[in-house]
């Protein structure tokens, strides 16, 4: 098929779209780490923290992670299927629908009308707005999948798939809710259920849009960066459907310790330990592709993005249910080793296969060479420095406060007052925000890469 | 494979792959009493308490602070006895938070008078050391909108009449306007002039967090 036929401005405007709910996401958690050791950035309740930080997380995990996914997902389905997007104004459609939607939550959220289950706050005429593009979204989805060229569907294709069908499950069900006005909604469930509900939604929404659309970025464009084909196929099979069949099982190890039936706790804990074979199973594969091909680590800055990132995700694998477990949950839960890990998951795993993506992505469907690698290279380094930075100060401060909380004196009364363990963690709120600085600094070059490999002057040489 | 090559057929079985967890641990607990038992000691909340808790929702205040207190040995030492899920009856959506920036607060009504409250909610150094919570001050100006609170009730689930609401609220006022109300001179000092006389955001705030916990409190001193 010739390649003028594929749609590619819907994903140039993807890819634009995530790369500024990126920037404002950050800029929104740059200003909420502030806050963390110096109140005075309170500056209306507009800006205040307990507003600002649901911003924050909502632009990253919507707006950013959700436009990179939509820009990758409408490349891979059209190189994949070797089909032309079928409905390209839906497409169009989509993209400005998904930007108003998120640009009313931002100032929605900043508002105050939010429902307060986590990564769900948004009140129910933005949910209902989120469901309408997710269904123009879908509706691309499976059109290009049965008109598709290509018989056999590549495991990409899986992923997107699988995330297709449950974001949908999930956020349907966990925003079931009864207005009062147009700002205001009451969740249909009570008590320990709605936590229950909150917590299979809030763990899954996290792995069908951190996890499987990031897995089918990774298996596309680690083998299409690389030129080597994915090692085991397989292993990717299995490691597939482990994945979802497990996932959906271990929400509820958010709620250890909680007044949550306590089988529900444990059968999520089994689940998740469970879970680190698949999880692992896609690592291996990934570290396998590589096998004989290591020096491209130093000469294909590609593969740096893929393989860093693919470690991290490694790490959060493991560590994810590790933390889980009663003894260790009892210690970390609720302090700022829970942030570290969450912050490594989406610094260096996510953030990281989307640079690589978009950095293989925008010159193909651009025609153009990608304006700086060096430029690249710095972006890596920057991002690399400052998450591993951030997380291993916030691990640190969780053992801090986990262990402080815990102290007590010979006579048992308690030897620290909470206000105790806060004095302790600023220094550690301070540091933490330099190095998100330093990332940010990283994410503006990347951002500025891109921007000035799109309206580079097509070369002399042809692409 | 064959099913790689059958993309409705993939779809609809990775749905059903997915459900089986979901049905197990989120869809059949619904429908089971140990996720939402009640207890007769557990009240619902009053009207004013309500607005106060769409208030703290508002302001996020669950971001920072949990209402869950964990069955381990420094946790009862620090915030009092733990959590138990009869006491989330009438919490819809529930507030457990999931991080704490500050103290958990699920034992938190009666520990301090309501002056206290007014005092840290205007400014929280004022009687917190260092304490990073935002300043809240600007919640006394806001005279609280009861336009709703009705409804409210009802979708809640609460059994009162709109008689008892408006009588509720009507008690609220009265008690902190009342020249013998203990934090009177507190609510004085943080409250503007042209809101002294009537219910302000902060009032309902403060009448939420002294509710917390309150029932089991007054559950063990019965006993």
């Amino acid at each position: 098929m010739d390649d003028s036929t594929y749609e590619y401005r819907i994903v140039r405007d993807f890819a634009y779209s995530a790369l500024i709910w990126l920037v404002l996401g950050l800029t929104a958690g740059l200003w909420i780490a502030f806050e963390m050791f110096d109140p005075a950035l309170n500056l209306t309740p507009w800006l205040s923290f307990g507003r600002l930080r649901v911003v924050h997380t909502s632009i990253l995990t919507f707006g950013f992670a959700l436009s990179a996914i939509f820009a990758t997902a409408y490349y891979m389905l059209q190189r994949l299927t070797r089909a032309s997007l079928p409905f390209p104004r839906l497409a169009r459609g989509h993209l400005y629908l998904f930007n108003v939607t998120m640009l009313l939550a931002a100032a929605t959220l900043m508002a105050g009308m939010n429902s307060s289950k986590e990564y769900a706050e948004l009140e129910w005429p933005l949910d209902i707005l989120v469901l309408i593009f997710w269904g123009m979204f879908s509706v691309n989805v499976f059109a290009i999948l049965i008109r598709r060229h290509e018989k056999q569907m590549y495991i990409s294709l899986w992923y997107l798939i699988s995330t297709t069908v449950s974001i949908a499950l999930l956020y349907v069900v966990n925003n079931l809710e009864i207005p009062v006005t147009p700002f205001k909604s009451y969740s249909v469930f009570a008590g320990a259920a709605d936590a229950n509900v909150q917590w299979w939604y809030g763990h899954n929404i996290i792995g069908f849009i951190f996890t499987m659309p990031i897995l089918a970025m990774f298996y596309y464009f680690l083998p299409k960066s690389t030129g080597l084909p994915i090692y085991s196929h397989r292993l990717s099979i299995v490691s597939f459907w482990s994945l979802i069949f497990a996932y959906l099982w271990t929400g509820a190890h958010h709620l250890i310790l909680t007044p949550l039936p306590e089988w529900i706790q444990t059968v999520a804990l089994a689940f998740s330990i469970f879970l680190i074979a698949p999880s692992w199973g896609v690592v291996i594969n990934g570290y396998y592709t590589l096998k004989g091909n290591g020096e491209q680590i130093r000469s294909n800055y590609l593969a740096k993005f893929f393989i860093f990132g693919v470690t991290f995700y490694a790490l959060q694998t493991l560590q994810g249910p590790l933390q889980g477990l009663r003894t260790v949950n009892a210690f970390f839960h609720y302090s700022d080793w829970v942030i570290g890990h969450v912050h490594m998951g989406a610094m260096g795993w996510v953030t990281m296969i989307i640079s690589g993506s978009f950095y293989y992505m925008i010159p193909k469907i651009t025609g153009k060479e990608l304006y700086s690698i060096r430029l690249a290279n710095v972006h890596f380094w920057l991002i690399l420095a400052g998450q591993l930075a951030l997380t291993i100060v916030m691990w640190a401060g969780g053992i801090l406060q986990g262990a402080m909380l815990k102290t007590t004196n010979p006579d048992g009364s308690l030897t620290y007052s909470f206000l105790d363990t806060l004095n302790a963690l600023y220094p550690y709120y301070q540091l933490r925000f330099a190095a998100g600085a330093v990332y940010y600094t990283g994410i503006l070059l990347f951002v500025w890469n891109i921007i000035r490999t799109v309206s580079r002057k097509p070369a002399a040489t042809g692409a | 494979m064959e099913i790689s090559s059958k993309p409705a057929i993939f779809a609809i079985l990775s749905g059903l792959v997915v459900l089986i967890g979901t049905v197990v641990t989120m869809f059949v607990p619904l429908f089971m009493r140990s996720t939402q038992p009640v207890s007769r000691y557990v009240k619902p909340y009053t009207a004013v308490e309500l607005e106060g808790r769409d208030i703290y929702i508002r302001e996020g205040c669950n971001n920072c602070h949990t209402q869950t207190v964990r069955p381990l040995m420094t946790e009862v030492l620090r915030y009092g006895t733990y959590s138990k899920s009869e006491e989330f009856a009438y919490d819809r959506p529930f507030l457990w938070g999931s991080r704490r920036i500050g103290p958990d607060l699920n034992r938190v009504g009666g520990k301090y008078p309501d002056a206290w409250h007014y005092s840290h909610l205007q400014r929280a150094r004022n009687v917190s050391g260092n304490s990073i919570m935002p300043p809240f001050g600007w919640l006394a100006a806001n005279r609280l909108d009861t336009t709703n609170t009705f409804r409210k009730t009802v979708i809640q689930g609460f059994g009162y009449s709109r008689r008892q609401v408006t009588e509720q609220i009507a008690g609220d006022r009265a008690r902190v306007t009342d020249p013998g109300y203990e934090s009177k001179a507190m609510r004085d000092r943080v409250t503007p002039p042209e809101c002294l006389t009537g219910l302000t955001e902060m009032d309902a705030l403060v009448a939420y967090i002294q509710k917390l916990g309150r029932d089991v409190k007054s559950l063990e001193v019965a006993q």
